[in-house]
């Protein structure tokens, strides 16, 4: 086993970016992922790999754009405003199917809204985010051990499939202290192998374009639906999940990152109450675990999904099970970080109007 | 027979789409004679904005990249930092590069990226069909003003290169023209320059070129050319502006 570290969220995510190959990193300074930035400022330059501070998000994102054109490891990181501005970028990329790997830690919305964690950028990570059709492969971390470790998912992924990828924190996962455990081996980028569609020294070879157009017609159409394909391997078989004590569970709590830790609280509180609760924890948040679901809603009634949003996530439970169970709600916005005894209440609600509802509906 | 002139090899065979008239393609020729006499056409990178030369990642015969409105510069920025082995060029109009592009334009200069730009500034929004661009002359006529461009509402055409030239870190900078032929071997001279800065690792260099839009300024092209001597070059005076051992 390797050695435990004590690390920042953010720290931890800059420092798993590096060991998973990372050799370009583009950003621009935004709270709270101030962190990111600032340590690979100059731990980057300790493996030969290349820092700018970028005049602005935009301008980041397009240096990404050409850093991922020529094959490097290369990510970016911001929260909620800042990955706004960087949406046409990320399209781009995507519709150059190019992989990079970059991180939101989220903070409350919309607009400046606060600095405070939240999660409310759910439907903008899952749907791709900018213009046209497109997805990002998006991992939720909720400990700080998970955000040094899924960079090297995300990058073998973007690889993989030729797609941007991405980790979607939290200022409250960004900013906690925890111990950290670096659970693979440090990629060694010289082993890496060469893309066979990287810029570069085009000496000996066909010469290269990198872009997201084509003009003529019915051509966009068919490359849109080369790229379906991969979302569609992507969605069979990229999927990752959580499930804790669902077995016998009568309510399963669905939440990711922070709001699972607390649902994961409030679902100890509720048993020692006696109340049969499960808790489903969605780590790819797209490809989302649907098909799991959907399973669970064969023999489970109720579902309490958990967010620190007015409820986003809820949208992909629901079309989930589909019908199947019923789905309850607890969340709050604006960067207010709900407590496992909000939690709690809301399960004992749903423990109530469940019960209450399946003996009037069924 | 002797041969006496060819294309460049780095330029592809596609034909190009530019109106009869218009500067790009000949600026295109000017880029790729000098690719070529350099020996870097393996080498180089070219990134292809959004506008006119939107296509120039089919013309150019070496590795391209196209991409957003505006922000070749920063595109090249992370080209060159990544692999700083290749040679790379952004080529870019008056609107990508000094209106939606200004912030990446200045701030690859103060950062003095190790890059070369090609400007082609005609006054004009090309491809969208004729709009009001940030160098658009007093007076001037585009499809968002149709009475002309009034300082009072539209302000005065900004002169790129005079104000590129204010920066510490910009390394060569000169503003050139391609509408007789001493001035296309003059630009021709200068983009040689550009791109040996960049070899030798100097930093920032840029070459402002004003170019002919007949289309769009209404114009036949033996009009246009003489547009650009009696109205642009009043206002964008043609000379070198910086040209220092680099910022680097």
């Amino acid at each position: 086993m390797a050695e435990k570290k004590l690390m920042k969220g953010n720290e931890a995510l800059a420092e798993g970016t590096v060991q998973a190959g990372c050799r370009f990193f583009a950003g621009y300074p935004i709270t709270p992922q101030n962190e990111v930035p600032e340590y690979l400022s100059w731990r980057l330059p300790e493996v030969d790999g290349k820092f700018v501070q970028a005049e602005s998000e935009v301008a980041a994102i397009n240096m990404i754009y050409g850093a991922a054109a020529t094959g490097v490891r290369c990510m970016t990181s911001s929260s909620s405003p800042g990955i706004s501005l960087k949406q046409e970028g990320i399209s781009y990329c995507a519709g150059a199917d190019l992989p990079f790997f970059y991180a939101n830690v989220v903070r409350g919305g919309p607009g400046l809204g606060n600095i405070a964690g939240a999660q409310g950028d759910y439907f903008q990570s899952t749907r791709g985010g900018g213009h046209g059709d497109y997805k990002v492969f998006v991992m939720a971390p909720d400990s700080v051990n998970e955000m040094a470790n899924f960079p090297r998912k995300c990058y073998e992924i973007a690889y993989k499939y030729r797609i941007p990828t991405m980790v979607l924190a939290d200022g409250i996962i960004g900013q906690m202290m925890e111990p950290v455990e670096f659970e693979y081996p440090e990629v060694d980028v010289s082993k890496l192998p060469e893309q066979d569609w990287a810029l570069g020294i085009s000496k000996g070879r066909e010469r290269r374009r990198v872009n997201s157009y084509d003009l003529r017609e019915g051509q966009l159409e068919i490359m849109v639906n080369d790229r379906v394909k991969k979302y569609k391997e992507i969605e069979e078989n990229e999927v990752m999940y959580e499930e804790i004590m669902t077995e016998d569970a009568d309510i399963i709590l669905v939440a990711y990152g922070t709001s699972a830790r607390v649902s994961m609280a409030a679902l100890k509180m509720a048993r020692e109450k006696g109340l049969k609760v499960g808790l489903f924890r969605p780590i790819t948040l797209w490809p989302y675990p649907k098909k799991k679901l959907a399973e669970l809603g064969d023999r489970v009634n109720n579902f309490l999904v958990v967010e620190m949003s007015l409820g986003q996530m809820v949208e992909d439970v629901m079309l989930s099970l589909n019908g199947k169970s019923k789905v309850f709600f607890y969340g709050r916005p604006g960067g207010s970080v709900i407590t496992a005894e909000e939690v709690l209440k809301a399960i004992e609600d749903t423990s109530k109007k469940g019960a209450k509802e399946h003996a009037t509906i069924k | 027979m002797q041969l006496l002139n060819k294309k460049p090899e780095s330029l592809t065979d596609v034909q190009m789409r530019y109106c009869p008239g218009c500067g790009h393609g000949v600026v295109h020729r000017l880029v790729a004679e000098v690719m070529d006499e350099l020996n870097i056409r393996d080498k180089t990178i070219g990134v292809a904005p959004v506008g006119c030369a939107v296509f120039a990642d089919e013309y150019f015969n070496c590795d391209m990249i196209q991409g957003p409105h505006g922000r070749g510069p920063a595109i090249a920025t992370g080209i060159k930092r990544a692999k700083p082995e290749a040679i790379v060029f952004s080529y870019q109009g008056d609107g990508d590069l000094a209106s939606i592009g200004m912030a990446e334009i200045v701030h690859s200069a103060i950062r003095s990226e190790n890059i070369t730009i090609i400007f082609i500034n005609n006054a004009i929004y090309g491809m969208t069909g004729g709009q009001m661009a940030p160098t658009t002359l007093v007076g001037q006529k585009a499809t968002t003003c149709v009475y002309g461009r009034d300082p009072k509402l539209q302000g005065y055409p900004i002169q790129m290169s005079e104000m590129l030239a204010t920066i510490k870190g910009t390394t060569y900078i000169e503003r050139t023209a391609v509408h007789t032929a001493p001035l296309v071997i003059k630009t021709k001279n200068a983009i040689k320059k550009a791109f040996q800065n960049q070899i030798d690792g100097k930093g920032f260099s840029i070459v402002e070129i004003l170019s002919t839009c007949p289309t769009n300024w209404r114009m036949t092209p033996v009009k246009a050319t003489d547009y650009v001597k009696d109205k642009m070059m009043e206002i964008f005076p043609l000379g070198v502006y910086k040209d220092s051992d680099g910022g680097k």
